[in-house]
């Protein structure tokens, strides 16, 4: 049942507890302790709302920079990146395989203040040999979803 | 001009389903669960190999069979599902979805006066494809009991020595009944017996819920005498790309074969490059289906639990098909009341075949939320009539 919870709540977090049973084909209890598992080992870490703030008014912009620094003896990057990490305006920090090592994603209220903190805080970072900063200009999809278009159903209603 | 028409074609009754699309055309905002196909889009991947087999200029006819790639392709995936060999040159034919499969196989086998049997409720392409073919049907009217699946003795009933062919529609569209391998034991002892022929259509064979489909030419002495028939439309939502195939006994392979280059060459080329990626690399797709499919059946089967309406647990293809009896109206009378009142579109039973009376065919091929918007209106309803029949009883 693991797998299937999981892939149904990554797509769907506010899915009622009876309901999501149901599809299951599971007692409303054993899904209730096994969400409760997942929470308790760390699996599920949080339930998060995709938000497009394209369509609101409020200003947001984000971007994501690629990020070459020089691992520490025995620590690695994880120093670097816990010191990344931090900033709250950091949404999310990968090491990353190939021609770069950090790839950081941020978001702010506008390019200035991006790039404030780009040249501020992250380049003056002393293991980082260099950044790349590149705007997000438009979101087509995001987390699984297709923010682009929305679902139609073209099909004929009625089909033997 | 006196007798235009062939007295055979104009003697076929038109579709059941056709009147009841014309009365949901013509409702725009109607909530359909009548569609005979999936929901979801053909896989990326595939239609991608669609699209660059275009750019790449691969716009000819096939050879009449189908690409040899791909009938190689159908041999391998019939053997890794069900353990069953074909040899790609002489046992497979790739054609125009599994209903051509359908057409040529009846004309290739039937002689004027052999008796087609055909168990119903059941596809709609059997009954005229079996006439037009110069068969006689026979229908074996499969009943709730049982969980409409075809038993030795229903079987055993209806052969006489004009018996030809029997058409195996299991999954089945459209209640959704599967035969299990002890069932196709069962009435495999009768057709060996009486030396019959099989029409295997497997179409739905990727979408069980139970355990893996089981092939009647799994079992012994059975793939000699078995045309199987099958295709992308429902395993790999490929329903608009038109490609099926049949494997079965080389001779009669041979007959199909030249019925369909004589009738359509070649099934479309574009489609069999992408049915060749579907078939390569498209296992998980499927399974993601299925397993959506699956959490939807389960969801329906609750609410009609909770309604309290009548129905068996079907375990394939992608509909539930629920008795209405209770209600005492005829299918089609529930079925246009509650488009008119309710605005949801099912197809009624009878669409199927007559034995279809008393139950309607709905179709998971949704959304779950679309499902429960549809399911919520049908019951306010039943809900409805119910109170109406109280009344009536009170008064």
């Amino acid at each position: 049942m693991r797998e299937e919870l999981l892939t149904i709540i990554e797509r769907n977090s506010r899915i009622d507890l009876k309901e999501l049973a149901v599809i299951l084909g599971a007692e409303e209890i054993d899904v209730v302790n096994e969400l409760q598992a997942l929470e308790d080992e760390g699996i599920i870490c949080g339930y998060h709302t995709m938000i497009d703030w394209e369509k609101t008014s409020i200003e947001k912009v984000s971007a994501l920079i690629e990020v070459r620094v020089t691992p520490q003896r025995g620590q690695g990057f994880d120093n670097i990146a816990e010191r990344i990490y931090k900033y709250p305006e950091v949404t999310s920090v990968y090491l990353i395989s190939g021609g770069y090592d950090l790839l950081v994603s941020l978001e702010g209220k506008s390019l200035k203040e991006i790039s404030g903190f780009v040249s501020d805080k992250l380049s003056t970072l002393e293991s980082v040999l260099s950044t790349a900063t590149h705007f997000i200009l438009k979101k087509y999809k995001d987390h699984g979803t297709i923010l682009a278009k929305k679902y139609e159903d073209t099909r004929e209603k009625v089909t033997p | 001009m006196k007798d235009m028409l062939s007295k055979q074609a104009v003697s076929l009754k038109p579709s059941g389903i056709r009147k009841f699309f014309d009365l949901v055309s013509e409702m725009d905002d109607a909530i359909s669960l009548g569609v005979g196909e999936p929901d979801f889009d053909t896989p990326w991947h595939i239609r991608d190999e669609g699209i660059y087999s275009l750019e790449k200029g691969r716009t000819f006819y096939t050879s009449n069979a189908g690409l040899k790639e791909l009938k190689e392709e159908i041999c391998k995936y019939t053997e890794r599902k069900q353990g069953v060999k074909y040899d790609p040159a002489h046992e497979v034919l790739v054609t125009v979805g599994g209903s051509e499969a359908i057409d040529i196989g009846m004309r290739a086998v039937l002689n004027p006066g052999d008796e087609v049997l055909i168990p119903q409720p059941s596809f709609v392409s059997y009954e005229p494809c079996a006439i037009m073919a110069g068969g006689v049907p026979v229908i074996i009217e499969l009943k709730a009991e049982n969980e409409f699946r075809l038993t030795a003795k229903e079987l055993e009933d209806a052969i006489t020595d004009k018996t030809k062919l029997l058409v195996l529609p299991f999954p089945n569209n459209p209640t959704g009944a599967i035969m299990e391998r002890k069932d196709l034991e069962e009435i495999a002892a009768v057709i060996r017996k009486h030396d019959i022929l099989v029409m295997s259509d497997e179409i739905y064979a990727e979408l069980t819920y139970k355990e893996k489909h089981v092939s009647i030419t799994e079992i012994e002495g059975m793939q000699e005498r078995t045309i199987l028939i099958n295709g992308f439309s429902k395993a790999f939502a490929m329903t608009g790309w038109r490609l099926g195939y049949a494997c079965g006994p080389r001779p009669i392979l041979e007959q199909m074969l030249k019925l369909h280059q004589f009738a359509i060459m070649c099934a479309p080329t574009t489609s069999q490059y992408a049915a060749v990626e579907a078939l390569k690399n498209g296992d998980d797709d499927v399974a993601e289906m299925r397993t959506a499919y699956n959490q939807r059946r389960r969801y329906l089967m609750n609410a009609f639990r909770e309604m309290k309406l009548e129905c068996f647990e079907p375990f394939g293809a992608f509909y539930i098909f629920p008795c209405i009896k209770e209600f005492g109206m005829s299918s089609e009378e529930f079925a246009e009341r509650l488009l008119a009142e309710e605005k949801v579109a099912v197809v009624p039973g009878t669409a199927f075949g007559d034995c279809g009376e008393g139950f309607l065919r709905i179709s998971y091929a949704y959304s779950l939320d679309n499902l429960k918007l549809a399911i919520g209106k049908m019951e306010a309803f039943i809900e409805r009539v119910r109170q109406h029949e109280k009344k009536l009883e009170c008064s």
